[in-house]
C-alpha cells in the first residue's frame, strides 16, 4: 500500500480533479433526480397562486401552514393516515410471524414435500397482482371481510411473500447445526428451541422482512384502491390521494401538502433503516 | 388448472438448488422414528399459517382465474353461466387488448435497458473508492424507490401540467413551447418511462452494487500489479465478473417492469387514447372501472397475461441455469 502511494503521489492531483469534477456532475444530476419532492415539499408551503404561476422557484414567498390543516381535516389524510398506519402494522406483524415460522422448516429441515412447497413458492414469486385480483375480491366478499380493515389486511400479507419467507429460509439455513444439537441436550422442545434460540438469532433477518414490508405495504394502490371501493372509510394515502386530487383538482398546495403527510413517514424511515432496506434488495442478487 | 403444476414443473429445477446437497444428519436409529414424527408435526404446524393464507390469497385465485374465465359474469353478486371459450373469443377479438399487450412490451423494451445499463454505468462510478460522497449519492437516488407510487404518479401529473408545472418552467428557458408530455398519445408512454426509470431506478443500482461487492478486492490488486491499467481492470476483470449477473439482474428488471400499474393508473390512467394503457389497466377497466363489470372477459384476459408473465418467469429459470453453468466452467 505505502509504496503504491509513494509512485503516485505525484499524479495525483489531477487525476484528484477529474474524480471531484465527476462528484460534481452526480451532485447536480442528484439535485434533480430529487427535485420533484423539492417541489411538492414548497408547493406545500405555497399560496394557489404561486405555485400555478409556474416558476422553477422553491422559496415560498410566505409559508402557509393551513395547506396542511386543509390536506388533514377536509381532506381526510387523517383519517387516511391512520388506515395506512394501521393496515400497514398489522400486515408487518403477520407476515413477520408467518415468514419467520415458514422460513425456519424450510430453509432448516428436510421432511416430505419440503422440495416441493419451495418450488411452488418460488415459481410464484412474481405473480402480478393484476392476474390475482377478481378471485382475491371475490374470496373477500364470500368471507364477509371486504369492507373491513382486516379484508385488506388478509389481502396484502397473504399473498406475495415469497421473498421474505426465502430471506429467512436463506439466513436458517446459515445457522450451525450445534445450536439445535445443544439446545436439545438442555431438553429443549422444537418450539422451545425455535422460540428462544433461533428467533432471537434472526433479529438482523426479521428487521429487514419487517422493514421492506413495511414499504412495500405503506406504499399498495391496486388492492387498497380495489378494497375501499365501497367503503371510502378505508381508504388509504395512497387511494386517498386520488380522491382528493379528483375532488379538488385546482387545490395543488393541498395537494403537495397531502402528498408530504403521506410520503414523511416512509422516507424518514428510510432515512433512519438505510442498510436494511438495502440489504433486503440486494438479497435478491446475491441468492 | 394446468398453470401452477405447470410453473412448478418449470421451476423446480431452479427451486430445487438451494436445497439440494445439504444432508440433514438422519438418524436412522428405530428409537428415532417416534421423534421424528413428532419433528413432522411441528415443522407441518409451523408452515399452517402460510398454507392458508398462501393457498387463499395466491393458489387459489390463480387457479380460480381459470374458472372465471370461462363463465359470464358481470358483477360480485351476480350469477355466472358458463360460456366455455367464448370470453378468449371476446379477448382475442377485441384490438384494445393487442394494444394493451404491445404497449406492455414496447414499455418495458424502453425501461429495462435504461435501468439495466444505466444503473450499471452508475454503479461502477459509485463503486469507485476515489469518488467522493458515495455514501450520499447512494442514498439520494435511491430515495425515489421507497416513495409511495401511487401518489408520486399523481404529483407527476403537476410536475408534467404544460401551464404551471415546473417542467414547463424549464422548456419555458429554453424558449420550446409548451408541449404536453403526458397529455399527448405521441409522447405520453415515453414520458411515462422516464418516470418509471427514475422511480425504480435505485433498485437496479442496489443489484449493481451488490454484485460489484462479490468482486474480491485482491483481483484488482493483481490486476494492476500485473500492469493492467483502469481500462484493463475493467475490461478483464470486472467486465467478466459480471455478466453472470447481467442476465439475472435483466430478468428481474423485466419482471418488475409488469408492476406498473400504480404509476401508470395514477399518472396516464391508460390514456391519452389507451396510449399508455398496459394490460393491468385493461384487466382493471373491465373488471372494476366500468358501469357494468364484464368479470369473465377481465378474467381471460387476466389468465392471459399470467401465461405471459410465465414466459418470462421460464426465461428466468433457463437464464438461471445457463449462467450458472457459464459460471462453472470459466
Amino acid at each position: 500500500m505505502s509504496t503504491t502511494t509513494a509512485t503516485r503521489s505525484h499524479l495525483r492531483s489531477p487525476r484528484r480533479v477529474g474524480w471531484w469534477l465527476g462528484a460534481a456532475v452526480l451532485a447536480f444530476v442528484a439535485f434533480v433526480w430529487i427535485y420533484p419532492f423539492l417541489w411538492m415539499a414548497s408547493a406545500s408551503l405555497k399560496t394557489s397562486g404561486e405555485v400555478f404561476s409556474g416558476g422553477l422557484d422553491l422559496i415560498p414567498e410566505m409559508v402557509q401552514w393551513e395547506n396542511y390543516s386543509r390536506a388533514w381535516g377536509d381532506g381526510n389524510f387523517k383519517v387516511y393516515l391512520l388506515n395506512t398506519v394501521i393496515v400497514t402494522v398489522a400486515t408487518v406483524v403477520i407476515v413477520v410471524i408467518r415468514c419467520a415460522l415458514a422460513g425456519y422448516v424450510l430453509g432448516r429441515y428436510k421432511f416430505p414435500g419440503s422440495r416441493v412447497i419451495i418450488g411452488i413458492l418460488v415459481a410464484t414469486l412474481f405473480v402480478p397482482t393484476g392476474y390475482t385480483i377478481i378471485p382475491i375480491v371475490k374470496l373477500s366478499l364470500e368471507l364477509g371481510i371486504l369492507d373491513d380493515h382486516s379484508g385488506m389486511i388478509l389481502a396484502l400479507a397473504g399473498g406475495a411473500n415469497v421473498a421474505s419467507i426465502l430471506i429467512y429460509a436463506g439466513y436458517f439455513r446459515g445457522l450451525p447445526a450445534e445450536l439445535e444439537e445443544a439446545a436439545i441436550v438442555d431438553g429443549a422442545g422444537f418450539f422451545r428451541t425455535f422460540m428462544r434460540i433461533m428467533l432471537p438469532l434472526s433479529m438482523p433477518v426479521t428487521a429487514t422482512v419487517a422493514i421492506l414490508t413495511f414499504l412495500f405495504t405503506w406504499n399498495a394502490f391496486f388492492l387498497p384502491l380495489v378494497f375501499s371501493f365501497s367503503n371510502p372509510a378505508l381508504r388509504t394515502v395512497s387511494v386517498g390521494m386520488q380522491a382528493f386530487v379528483g375532488e379538488n383538482s385546482t387545490d395543488w398546495p393541498g395537494m403537495a401538502a397531502a402528498g408530504v403527510i403521506s410520503m414523511l413517514p416512509i422516507v424518514v424511515l428510510y432515512a433512519f433503516m438505510q442498510r436494511y432496506f438495502v440489504e433486503g434488495i440486494a438479497g435478491a442478487v446475491k441468492s | 388448472m394446468a398453470s401452477p403444476s405447470l410453473i412448478a414443473d418449470a421451476a423446480t429445477g431452479k427451486s430445487a438448488a438451494p436445497v439440494r446437497g445439504r444432508s440433514r444428519r438422519a438418524d436412522q436409529r428405530p428409537g428415532q422414528r417416534a421423534r421424528e414424527r413428532r419433528r413432522n408435526l411441528w415443522i407441518y404446524a409451523f408452515l399452517l399459517p402460510t398454507f392458508v393464507l398462501y393457498g387463499m390469497y395466491t393458489l387459489y385465485p390463480m387457479v380460480a382465474s381459470y374458472w372465471y374465465s370461462l363463465v359470464e359474469w358481470n358483477g360480485f353478486t351476480a350469477d355466472q353461466e358458463f360460456v366455455g371459450v367464448a370470453n378468449y373469443e371476446k379477448v382475442f377479438a377485441d384490438p384494445q387488448f393487442w394494444n394493451s399487450v404491445k404497449v406492455t412490451l414496447i414499455f418495458m423494451l424502453i425501461v429495462a435497458p435504461l435501468r439495466v445499463f444505466g444503473a450499471f454505468a452508475l454503479a461502477i462510478l459509485l463503486n469507485s473508492p476515489k469518488l467522493p460522497f458515495t455514501g450520499f449519492f447512494r442514498t439520494v437516488y435511491f430515495i425515489p424507490v421507497v416513495t409511495t407510487t401511487a401518489i408520486v404518479g399523481v404529483v407527476m401529473r403537476f410536475i408534467f401540467d404544460p401551464a404551471s408545472g415546473p417542467i414547463a418552467g424549464v422548456l419555458d428557458l429554453f424558449g420550446a413551447g409548451p408541449v404536453d408530455l403526458l397529455g399527448s398519445s405521441d409522447t405520453a408512454l415515453m414520458t411515462a418511462g422516464v418516470v418509471y426509470v427514475w422511480k425504480f431506478f435505485g433498485i437496479t443500482l442496489i443489484y449493481w452494487l451488490a454484485a460489484l461487492q462479490t468482486i474480491p478486492r485482491d483481483l484488482y490488486e493483481a490486476a494492476r500489479i500485473d500492469g493492467a491499467g483502469p481500462l484493463g481492470v475493467f475490461r478483464y476483470i470486472t467486465l467478466p465478473m459480471l455478466i453472470p449477473f447481467l442476465l439475472i439482474i435483466s430478468v428481474l428488471t423485466i419482471e418488475d417492469c409488469f408492476h406498473a400499474f400504480d404509476l401508470m393508473q395514477t399518472m396516464t390512467a391508460g390514456g391519452p387514447f389507451y396510449s399508455t394503457e398496459i394490460v393491468e389497466i385493461y384487466i382493471y377497466r373491465f373488471a372494476f372501472a366500468a358501469s357494468i363489470p364484464q368479470l369473465g372477459h377481465a378474467s381471460a384476459a387476466a389468465v392471459l397475461f399470467g401465461l405471459l408473465v410465465l414466459v418470462v418467469v421460464l426465461m428466468q429459470a433457463w437464464a438461471t441455469v445457463a449462467s450458472r453453468r457459464w459460471g462453472n466452467r470459466s
